[in-house]
């Protein structure tokens, strides 16, 4: 095997693992577009929330403590404490669910039946809601989330493939943080999958998924649907948040991996999970093949568009995704 | 009223089931339905009928908590009932099926149906979540309940069919084994028979029959085929304009002047 060839095969390993993460954010949007046909633009601001709060409540900061001080002239910051990564894991998601909650109660519930703009509005408003929040609630320095995760490239690997392409390869270069996002996600995504095809309350979310009116008649309250739903968005929030904050730290440019999600949904299709994935993987590998093939002629730095120009291409020929619902008016 | 009776045909009609006492919707200006009141008794099939635009389906909308009269009271099992959302009444034991259908299209007709069964269905997200014995025990027990169904209206031979490729014929009889599924105290049936030929018209009608004398199931039923009306049901409430303009036996009604006006017309003068 030629060296070239056994590049390529990292190449497409390493976008694999890169598209499991887009996956997962967009993941997170298809459930709650699905459950409720809102397009939910706070999806990558929840991650960024979720990740802010878990180191918060790991380090042991005080929320709010900006404010705190200014009124009480006081200087706390700290509580003195650490909590253990899979309590602070829980505590977040007991935020995050609490949140969904009162996302339910004092917005959606009031906009039930608005047109779809209006609730994107209202998710654009509630992006920007909530980064103030994390800022007020956590300070906006950025920071790094250790949470035991492994980190770096793994050495076994290497080791184990360098001989494989005579003395021009040295080896499979793949990071051990992504293999762990890699195993986390699939985890996740195959769980979603059987809470929803399995449970009592996955059959209701496809039920209201698929028709309101039928929902409520068989005894499925849409409100408990929806705040299960958002809970969801919110853990898949988190488990994004954690595998992009352990990678390149927890700051605010994290809100914006929500933008790659897009174009992972429209390739997908927004109403389809096994599409979001599918979606993610093809977004995730064509990026960097793309590059890796390609981008040397052109000047590099091609990530930064291809995906969307990818999207564009789908819109014109499959404007319902790979997997989405076929859009038919009948007359 | 009180007492139970027995019909000519042998079935027992028990008390007051579901009693509607001088109810009023309006939609804005207009008053979809004027200070009706009517009862529902233990057993028996009710019919509402009426030309279009009478009112019957926002009546039926109100007893399954879709539509919430401006006046009124409705009273159910001898308790009044509050303003409740129709999930809450779902729960009550009151199931329905739809004029337009409304069934969760993307699911199979097994799926569909044990929808039906979600009221029954106890065990908390925790337990569900991480399926464990309680979780699994109540989806067998239901799973038994919803085949019974299937076997009852005949509809084995679709059951893991999406509901989106049947037929009209097919939809209707999901929906009402849906209905079913929940063992309702009360059934309503919001035009079964609707667009259907008259073989499927016979079928319904007999399922209908069936699903009131094996199981007892109180039904209250829109239908605009007065046949088929008048051969199923033991009482009729005749609505027009949102007024009701008759009540009674089918052959009380039948002989009504002001049914037959509102029916054939009448020569105004």
């Amino acid at each position: 095997m030629s060296a070239d060839f056994l590049y390529g095969i990292e190449v497409i390993l390493n976008g694999l693992m890169a598209g499991v993460l887009y996956a997962l954010v967009a993941l997170g949007f298809v459930l709650i577009f699905k459950a409720s046909g809102i397009f939910n633009y706070a999806q990558g601001v929840m991650a960024l929330f979720a990740a802010l709060t878990l180191v918060g409540i790991m380090e042991g900061q005080v929320p709010f403590s900006h404010i705190i001080n200014a009124i009480f002239g006081t200087k706390i910051h700290h509580f003195g404490w650490h909590v253990p990564a899979l309590l602070a894991i829980f505590l977040t998601l007991c935020v995050m669910v609490a949140f969904a909650w009162a996302v339910q109660k004092f917005v959606f519930r009031h906009l039930v039946g608005q047109e779809p703009i209006i609730l994107f509005m209202a998710t654009i408003g509630l992006a920007y809601f909530l980064e103030g929040m994390g800022d007020l609630m956590w300070g906006s320095d950025i920071k790094t989330l250790k949470v035991g995760l492994p980190q770096g490239g793994s050495r076994w690997i290497e080791d184990m493939t360098s001989g494989l392409g005579g003395n021009d390869f040295y080896g499979f270069f793949i990071d051990k943080l992504d293999m762990v996002a890699t195993v986390v996600a699939a985890i996740l995504v195959m769980s979603l999958i059987a809470f929803a095809q399995y449970s009592k309350q996955g059959r209701a979310m496809r039920a209201v998924a698929d028709d309101h009116q039928a929902a409520l008649s068989v005894g499925i309250s849409l409100n408990f649907i929806w705040v299960l739903v958002w809970s969801l968005a919110g853990l898949v929030a988190l488990v994004a948040g954690v595998m992009w904050g352990a990678k390149s730290g927890v700051q605010f440019s994290l809100s914006l991996i929500a933008l790659k999600a897009l174009p992972v949904l429209m390739l997908g299709g927004f109403t389809s999970i096994p599409g979001a994935i599918v979606g993610g993987l093809i977004i995730g590998v064509g990026e960097k093949l793309f590059e890796y093939t390609i981008g040397g002629m052109i000047g590099g730095a091609t990530e930064n568009w291809f995906a969307y120009v990818l999207a564009l291409i789908f819109l014109v020929f499959r404007p319902q995704g790979l997997f989405g619902e076929k859009i038919i008016e009948r007359v | 009223m009180k007492d139970s009776y027995i019909t000519p045909d042998g079935r027992t009609i028990g008390g007051v089931l579901m009693d509607m006492r001088g109810i009023t919707l309006r939609f804005g200006g207009v008053e979809a339905i004027k200070n009706i009141s009517f009862d529902i008794r233990e057993g028996e099939i009710r019919a509402i009928i009426g030309p279009n635009g009478a009112g019957k389906s926002s009546m039926l909308n109100v007893i399954s908590g879709f539509y919430h009269p401006q006046d009124g009271e409705v009273w159910f099992r001898a308790a009044k009932r509050p303003t409740m959302r129709p999930y809450d009444v779902a729960r009550q034991g009151i199931a329905r099926t739809f004029q337009n259908i409304a069934l969760f299209e993307g699911m199979s007709v097994l799926d569909n149906i044990m929808c039906g069964r979600l009221t029954h269905m106890k065990t908390g997200i925790f337990s569900q979540a991480i399926w464990h014995g309680a979780a699994q025990r109540e989806e067998v027990e239901n799973r038994e309940a919803v085949e019974r169904i299937i076997d009852f209206l005949e509809i084995q031979a679709i059951r893991k069919t999406p509901v989106g490729r049947l037929p009209y014929g097919l939809k209707k009889r999901v929906e009402l084994a849906r209905a079913l599924a929940a063992e309702p105290k009360l059934l309503l049936l919001d035009e079964p028979m609707a667009g259907m030929n008259v073989e499927e018209k016979e079928d319904m009608s007999r399922f209908i029959l069936d699903v009131n004398d094996e199981f007892g199931t109180t039904i209250a039923l829109i239908e605009h085929d007065m046949g088929v009306v008048m051969d199923l049901s033991d009482r009729v409430v005749v609505m027009d304009y949102g007024r009701k303009i008759g009540d009674g036996t089918p052959d009380e009604v039948r002989g009504n002047q002001e049914v037959i006006d509102a029916y054939l017309g009448v020569a105004h003068d």
